[in-house]
């Protein structure tokens, strides 16, 4: 077995066996990233600050004082602040931001041991459903020529599934880890809304923004959403709630286990093949004992609509930070104040992030505000409230991630509407602010598909479970694109 | 509900968001589609519903008033545009 | 015609805590520009607010000293505009839900007694500074401000004169500083003022336009401000004409006021909940630690005034309106164990005198409370005399030495030995048979002349009850 395709548990149990050293771990990975760079799956390789790491990291595994994840690999979403080394976003705003300070999660890593490669590409600000929207250009599928890896978080999932690192970081405001985990045939995990500290984590929609784990398997994400979770004191909507141990009940029986499908989620929209892939799926679950429940949330149809006003509204505030004057781009000469604003910002941002601050400024601005924003945020409330009203007879719900497999580059860039309701399944998540995972299950002419299971809030341990003993019975996770074994 | 590329530029200046004339028509085509998008909202009656600004509803929680972030000027102006003397330059404010 | 004139004011107190609202920077007036501002002052990318809770006590304290309702639940909202001096394109604030609600405060104006609604009082975030000075063209940002807490104190439009709003304004820059929230400093920005202002025809129900004059940090200047703005309302209506309304500047050079229409620009401040914050729960804890908190209030204060010292009104007014001067009032009764209306006769008059000679205020009193109780303890025991007093108040207020070692150094012990005063008077009255005659023969008035003498003659140290008992003995023969 060659190391690169190892699971992050695999790669640990070498590393504290001295099958290998750290540095050596990392130069393979360095190594791959540079082949394959055409994936563009990184906007920033960190070659030197990895290997000085991996030698401290040597140093602890030496002297028996590593922790699981010391001398591992890994690299982050370029969302998150990383002190040092330039945090774009996937913008031209910040292709000349070098970050002060570390976002919280990139802390946690680093105290874990983890070896940072670099920052990986991404939907400019996050928006975006197919790694298009960046300044970078379009991060590749390793599944299939010319095919979107999904987004925002395209570079982590096209990364992690040609294993040119072991696990990353992503972000999740509209289904971004969930989908691009589904179009790359990996597992993404995005926890409860507050369970990862958003602190350096640069903000879209700050209430439906949630970091979260993309690994090969379940068992690798219980690790790193480990690593990552927990209260945090700098961001006020953290959760103070205590952070189970997510190994420990990856092995539990799903005897009895309460399964939702919401019908709303099989009606018209979905693709035959998706949907006999899910079922497919649902009866792996039947085997193990599962009880299937057929549950109804009216209101999911509107999480679309909601979720373009909300998000929309909170990055039209949340960007306008981003003015030229204190860091990121600033236009030459301008001429007053409002040319510095408008010209940097008009030169900073691209199309999509435009569109969404105008929409976002409109349905906040007098006259519109009740009508869009404070409606959207009912709806939210509707949303939430079918939800929880499945959750109290089920376990976890389950579904598809996205109604087809990874379409191609170019193939929706041309209508924004198009790629809005492609995020269908996803969405209506983080209106609510639970807890979701897209599991590998399946294939539809070679692309990979994704399996959804959302949990009750900060059931992140029970969704890993469910996961988990799926993995044990199938291997679509271990699946691995032409040319990337 | 359809903008014309007036409002567009409104909004557009009220966003201090610079769109190169030549994009208006198409921004404004987005941005009708966009409203017509969430136009389905209005299909639900949301009467006694609360509206819910977080995902769900706990407390703020609130810091101790104790001092620990230092002078970090230096570090944070090394990646400003313009700046001097310790301060960041705009051009000139008119009051 | 009649007008009446409409005032409403909008108080901006920066709250006295020891960091910003959302960040954990320092709150020190006077810093080298942006040192004091940390990532989250500077709005940089990927930062969160964290909420101060002693900005929230403070904000409780107030709202419970005038007696308003405390909002069970507080949301914050962000107000979007773009500004240098403003780093994340919006002010962190209050809309929908502020922490204080409706509440009320009395002032006093020629003695009659007014209550003024407060609308509301709400938590907020201040900007930081542009300096527009040199920089060849181009305008300086100093952040160092930025995220200083702000508590905005809404007025209902309850003032009818300048008077009034000068008044409300002074009750309440007293009650922050009685509170211990604000230190009130006008010169530095930590107590600042917009006036709204507008004209009704006398009787008339219905409020006229208004302007608001913005940032004014003086009573003075609200005082001038508002004669100002009234005539010209006034000439524009009696013209004929209408008020815009707007956003007006007060130039206390020229003393008038000019609008700011091209800064304004049809503001739209699309105000929302802010997202990165959750909804502020006030526990009844809270309140009731801010409640066992709360100091004795100015009112309360001067009627215990009243009662436990048998102060006159005015002056135990006088002494409460502030609460160090009341506070030093207090430790002098106890420590002298001299009658209340001495001391406060000394404090009122003397020390405030002095103190306002040298525009000192009583925390920078170059007398504590201790040494002046020692003074007063030495008119009570007749070691010296209220005339010498003054003067060794005097020297007390240039040295550091004690009232004791004065009077000592400079010989200024009274004169209490009969025998030295007889024999002071005896000399007088030989040299002085003309006046003596004169007494006799039932000019009384001419008393005085012997008393004066016998003062003189010892300096003013003698015992002035002594030297009447001696003078009057001798004077019968």
């Amino acid at each position: 077995m060659t190391i690169h395709t190892k699971t992050l548990k695999q790669l640990s149990q070498d590393l504290q066996a001295g099958e290998y050293s750290s540095q050596e771990l990392t130069q393979v990975y360095l190594t791959r990233i540079q082949q394959h760079s055409a994936l563009n799956s990184f906007i920033s390789v960190t070659e030197t600050q990895a290997i000085a790491s991996a030698k401290q990291a040597d140093a602890l595994l030496t002297a028996g004082n590593a922790s699981l994840l010391t001398g591992i690999p890994m690299a982050h979403k370029d969302i998150f602040c990383t002190q040092g080394v330039k945090t774009s976003c996937g913008s031209k705003m910040l292709d000349n931001f070098i970050a002060p300070y570390n976002a919280t999660v990139v802390d946690k890593f680093n105290a874990a041991g983890m070896i940072s490669l670099g920052k990986l590409n991404m939907d400019e600000f996050a928006m975006g459903s197919s790694n298009e929207t960046s300044f970078y250009g379009p991060a590749y599928n390793p599944w299939a020529d010319n095919t979107v890896p999904g987004g925002s978080s395209g570079g982590s999932a096209a990364a992690v599934a040609a294993r040119l690192i072991p696990a990353a970081t992503g972000t999740d405001t509209g289904g971004s880890i969930r989908q691009p985990a589904a179009f790359c045939g990996i597992t993404g995990l995005k926890p409860t809304y507050g369970r990862v500290s958003r602190y350096g984590m640069i903000a879209y929609a700050s209430s439906l923004d949630q970091g979260g784990p993309m690994a090969q398997t379940a068992e690798d994400a219980a690790l790193m959403l480990q690593t990552m979770a927990g209260f945090d004191a700098k961001d006020s909507t953290s959760s103070e709630q205590a952070v189970p141990d997510y190994s420990a009940s990856l092995n539990d029986s799903l005897k009895g286990l309460k399964i939702g499908l919401p019908k709303e989620f099989f009606d018209e929209g979905l693709n035959n093949e998706m949907a006999a892939a899910i079922e497919t799926a649902v009866n792996e679950y039947k085997k193990m004992g599962a009880e299937i429940i057929e549950v109804s949330m009216p209101n999911l149809k509107l999480a679309t609509a909601a979720y373009y006003v909300i998000a929309p509204a909170e990055c039209s505030a949340n960007l306008q930070r981003m003015d030229g004057v204190r860091f990121g781009h600033r236009c030459d000469n301008p001429e007053d104040l409002n040319d510095l604003y408008i010209r940097s910002r008009g030169e900073g941002f691209g199309p999509e992030v435009k569109r969404r601050i105008l929409v976002g400024t409109y349905a906040l601005s007098a006259g519109y505000y009740d009508a869009y924003y404070i409606k959207a945020q009912k709806i939210r409330r509707l949303i939430t409230e079918d939800f929880t009203k499945a959750l109290e007879t089920v376990d976890v719900i389950m579904g598809p991630v996205t109604p087809t497999p990874a379409f191609d580059i170019g193939e929706k860039t041309a209508d924004p509407i198009e790629m809005y309701l492609a995020d269908i399944y996803t969405i209506a998540v983080n209106l609510a602010g639970l807890p979701a995972m897209s599991v590998p299950a399946g294939f539809i002419d070679n692309k990979p598909v994704g399996l959804q299971i959302i949990g009750n809030y900060f059931a992140e341990a029970k969704l890993l479970n469910v996961a988990h003993q799926y993995q044990q019975v199938t291997n679509w996770h271990q699946q691995m694109p032409q040319g990337f074994e | 509900m359809s903008l014309t590329t007036d409002d567009v530029n409104k909004i557009a200046y009220l966003a201090r968001l610079g769109i190169n004339a030549q994009d208006t028509e198409s921004y404004t085509a987005n941005l009708s589609n966009m409203l017509n998008l969430v136009a389905e909202m209005s299909s639900v009656n949301t009467d006694n519903v609360a509206p819910m600004a977080h995902p769900f509803d706990t407390t703020q929680r609130l810091r101790p008033d104790q001092i620990t972030e230092g002078n970090q000027r230096d570090n944070f102006q090394a990646i400003a545009p313009q700046v001097e003397e310790g301060l960041y330059l705009v051009p000139k404010v008119l009051d | 015609m009649q007008w009446e004139t409409v005032i409403g004011l909008e108080i901006h107190a920066q709250l006295s805590t020891k960091t910003k609202i959302f960040s954990a920077a320092s709150t020190a007036y006077g810093a080298e520009p942006n040192t004091q501002a940390c990532a989250v002052d500077l709005g940089l990318p990927g930062v969160l607010p964290v909420l101060n809770q002693e900005a929230v006590r403070m904000a409780v304290k107030f709202g419970m000293a005038i007696e308003a309702e405390i909002a069970d639940y507080s949301v914050f909202a962000r107000k979007n505009y773009f500004y240098p001096d403003l780093p994340k394109g919006y002010q962190i604030s209050q809309m929908d839900h502020p922490i204080v609600g409706v509440g009320h405060l009395d002032i006093e104006v020629e003695g009659q007694t007014k209550r003024i609604g407060v609308t509301r009082a709400h938590l907020e975030e201040d900007a930081g500074k542009s300096l527009h000075e040199s920089f060849h063209g181009s305008t300086g940002v100093d952040l160092n401000r930025a995220g200083t807490p702000l508590l905005e104190i809404v007025s209902e439009p309850d003032m009818r004169s300048a008077k009034e709003a000068v008044a409300y304004m002074r009750k309440i820059h007293e009650l922050v500083q009685y509170l211990d929230i604000s230190d009130g400093n006008m010169q530095e920005g930590s107590f600042r003022c917009d006036v709204n202002i507008s004209l009704r025809p006398k009787g008339q129900e219905e409020y006229g336009t208004r302007a608001e004059l913005k940032n004014i940090n003086s009573f003075k200047f609200v005082e001038k401000a508002i004669y100002t703005e009234v005539e010209r309302q006034k000439e524009i209506l009696e013209a004929g004409g209408s008020i815009t309304q707007e956003t007006r500047l007060y130039d206390a050079d020229k003393d008038e006021t000019r609008s700011m229409r091209s800064k304004e620009e049809a503001n739209d401040y699309r105000y929302f909940p802010d997202p990165d914050l959750l909804p502020v729960f006030i526990s009844p804890e809270l309140r009731a630690q801010v409640k066992a908190d709360l100091p004795e209030l100015p009112e309360a204060k001067k009627q215990r005034f009243v009662t436990d010292y048998k102060l006159e009104a005015e002056t135990a007014n006088n002494l409460a309106s502030s609460r160090p001067l009341a506070d030093y009032f207090e430790a002098l009764v106890k420590s002298s164990g001299c009658a209340a209306k001495i001391c406060s006769n000394w404090v009122c008059v003397e020390l405030s005198g002095a103190l306002n000679k040298q525009n000192l205020s009583i925390s920078q009193s170059p007398i504590d409370s201790d040494r002046l109780a020692q003074l007063l303890q030495r008119i009570a025991d007749n070691t010296i005399s209220g005339k010498i007093a003054k003067q060794v108040f005097e020297a007390m207020w240039s040295s550091q030495d004690s009232a004791d070692t004065i009077i000592e150094a400079q010989g200024l012990k009274q004169i209490t030995d009969s025998g030295a005063i007889e024999a002071i008077i005896d000399k007088i009255i030989a040299n002085n048979p003309g006046q003596v005659e004169q007494y006799l023969s039932g000019k009384d008035k001419v008393f005085g002349f012997f008393v004066g003498q016998t003062m003189k003659a010892s300096q003013g140290k003698a015992n002035p009850g002594e030297v009447n008992k001696i003078l009057q003995d001798k004077l019968r023969l």
